[in-house]
């Protein structure tokens, strides 16, 4: 919550104000789509660690936190990242080794969960995953969450339908709430003020957002606000509830973001490539994150012809024709 | 009569787009699934709505996506909207009847429960997977499920190492016991044969072996015994069905291969 006129700021400044060592994180954006890369890669620049991320599926921002040692414990429903990693390979290898802890969940729980938390109430209700394991097995020990005040002590609870017959579900999962210190998104637009305009589909990031204590905004277009005012029925998050604000074209690369650019699948199979091998991994951070200055220093390394090649198409919103394979 | 070309992934595809009834509401997950309903609704089903769990409904699949929050599934919807929508239509009483979710899975056992998680211990798993993603929710709360499966001892197995998805959990009142929508699974498509479950004991039965596989060749490959009495030949592709698939639905071949 912040009611500043003017957010702007850099990605490296939005990341060291907000992005602490331990602190609980959600990121925006689906598998191949709007993750927010430019500041996923920052705070791997700031080597931040310890993080708990959250996530229902995202794909290679967490993929890349975890790859980089970023990441202690994650709450997440899939980590995959369709034909380009059916499973994410730093995940899976760091989940094998136990160098995290995995609590698991369902994409709807997460979804009700971030929800919860925007709403201000303790959990939501649903129908799903009952009879199953990810009620039966916490990734957390009681122990753990005794320590830690921000996990609640269960993980989650079913119960009789209070109202009895009505509605015609006899039990319900509970699923508690999440209020993470950070949530980052990025964005086809927002202005300074904060105000956000997601376009497509927004996945759950309005959620992700509304529920987080700090939310940084990263967008692909800075505009003023009247340009957002004028049409308000596309606006979904409004100012109070971001607290940075940063202009950073490509944010999202290598995924997509849709009506600007795709998803770049050189980029994503090589990287597959990389992460199979612990120390062609080590190669992959040095080369495209710690060796470079910011975003823009990425883009210049991947040229203009490959960011050419992804150029969402005005008609469709992607790049049509692009060579997928 | 000529024998048709065609791969074991294309029968596999053409085998689920039959399942689909026209006017169904089609829940899509990456891969084989999105263009057996694609095909579907090319050939067969022509007013069966595709849907994706990240909110996009009714695409214009002009290519096809890899991944479910692929801009591809945002082009030309009647609704763009978000995961919260999207699962609620399959939760709620009214509309989730009528949907028909396509899935997959590592492991599968003889009621069709799921197992997309974990092999081995899930504290300390030999091989970790995705995880539930919107699986466990579709299985939760949809009309009927159709699942893909390699068809593998290793993967139909009598005990999952984790529930990840319910399917008839423990038998007929296994979904009635633990609270769930009356849905579950329908068929199970291997690139070996198709399955049904028997309406009273809710156990998978052997419906149809592909071309060239046997009954025997079929439970040589499986953990669990299965009935294969009620089995037929599924029938091939036919040229119409194989050239919609192959020039609408993957033209580039990016899931058929």
């Amino acid at each position: 919550m912040n009611i500043s006129k003017n957010k702007e700021t850099s990605l490296k400044e939005a990341i060291r104000k907000y992005v602490a060592d331990g602190c609980h994180m959600s990121i925006g954006g689906f598998t191949a789509s709007r993750n927010p890369m430019a500041a996923v890669h920052e705070i791997i620049r700031q080597r931040t660690g310890n993080i708990h991320l959250y996530a229902h599926s995202n794909g290679q921002g967490v993929d890349e936190l975890i790859g980089a040692g970023c990441v202690s414990r994650l709450e997440i429903a899939y980590a995959g990242n369709g034909r380009f990693a059916p499973t994410c390979v730093r995940f899976k290898k760091a989940a094998q080794k136990g160098s995290i802890t995995v609590e698991d969940y369902s994409n709807y729980q997460m979804t009700l969960r971030f929800l919860a938390g925007a709403m201000g109430v303790p959990f939501l209700p649903t129908r799903s995953s009952l009879g199953t394991d990810i009620i039966a097995k916490w990734g957390f020990s009681s122990e753990m969450r005794a320590a830690d005040p921000r996990i609640p002590d269960q993980k989650l609870m079913v119960m009789d339908n209070p109202f009895g017959s009505w509605g015609d579900a006899p039990k319900l999962v509970l699923v508690p709430a999440i209020n993470c210190d950070v949530t980052i998104i990025h964005a086809q637009k927002a202005d300074r003020e904060g105000t956000v305009r997601m376009e497509g589909l927004a996945f759950s990031d309005v959620e992700q957002a509304k529920s987080a204590k700090h939310v940084i905004v990263t967008c692909e277009e800075l505009v003023e606000p009247d340009i957002l005012k004028a049409n308000p029925d596309q606006n979904q998050i409004p100012s109070f509830c971001v607290d940075a604000v940063v202009h950073v074209p490509y944010g999202a690369y290598p995924t997509a973001c849709y009506r600007y650019y795709d998803y770049d699948p050189t980029y994503l199979n090589e990287y597959r490539r990389y992460a199979e091998d612990d120390g062609l991994y080590k190669t992959y951070l040095e080369d495209f994150i710690y060796g470079l200055k910011d975003h823009n220093a990425l883009l210049d390394k991947i040229g203009r012809d490959r960011l050419e090649k992804i150029r969402a198409d005005q008609r469709t919103g992607y790049a049509v024709g692009l060579d997928r394979r | 009569m000529t024998m048709l070309d065609y791969t074991l992934k294309e029968l596999m595809t053409i085998a689920a787009a039959r399942e689909i009834r026209d006017g169904d509401i089609v829940f899509c997950g990456t891969g084989i699934s999105m263009v057996a309903a694609m095909a579907a609704k090319n050939i067969s089903a022509p007013n069966s709505v595709i849907f994706f769990e990240t909110g996009a409904i009714d695409s214009l699949l002009e290519e096809v996506p890899l991944v479910v929050s692929d801009s591809r599934v945002m082009f030309w919807t009647s609704v763009n909207g978000n995961l919260a929508d999207a699962f609620a239509a399959m939760q709620n009483r009214i509309t989730g009847p009528h949907v028909v979710g396509i899935m997959g899975a590592a492991q599968i056992d003889k009621y069709g429960n799921l197992n997309s998680t974990a092999i081995g211990d899930y504290f300390k798993p030999k091989v970790r997977f995705s995880g539930s993603g919107g699986a466990c929710d579709v299985a939760s709360f949809v009309g009927r499920t159709i699942t893909f499966m390699q068809h593998e001892k290793r993967k139909f197995v009598q005990k999952l190492d984790y529930i990840t998805s319910p399917g008839w959990l423990d038998g007929p009142d296994g979904r009635k016991k633990a609270g769930l929508p009356a849905g579950g699974p329908a068929s199970v498509i291997t690139n070996m044969a198709t399955m049904g479950f028997d309406k009273t004991t809710k156990e998978m039965f052997l419906t149809g072996f592909f071309p060239g596989i046997t009954p025997r060749k079929i439970l040589d490959n499986m953990g669990f015994e299965i009935d294969v009495s009620r089995a037929k030949e599924v029938e091939p592709p036919t040229e119409s069905e194989l050239k919609i698939l192959r020039e609408k639905c993957d033209p580039q071949r990016l899931i058929l291969g």
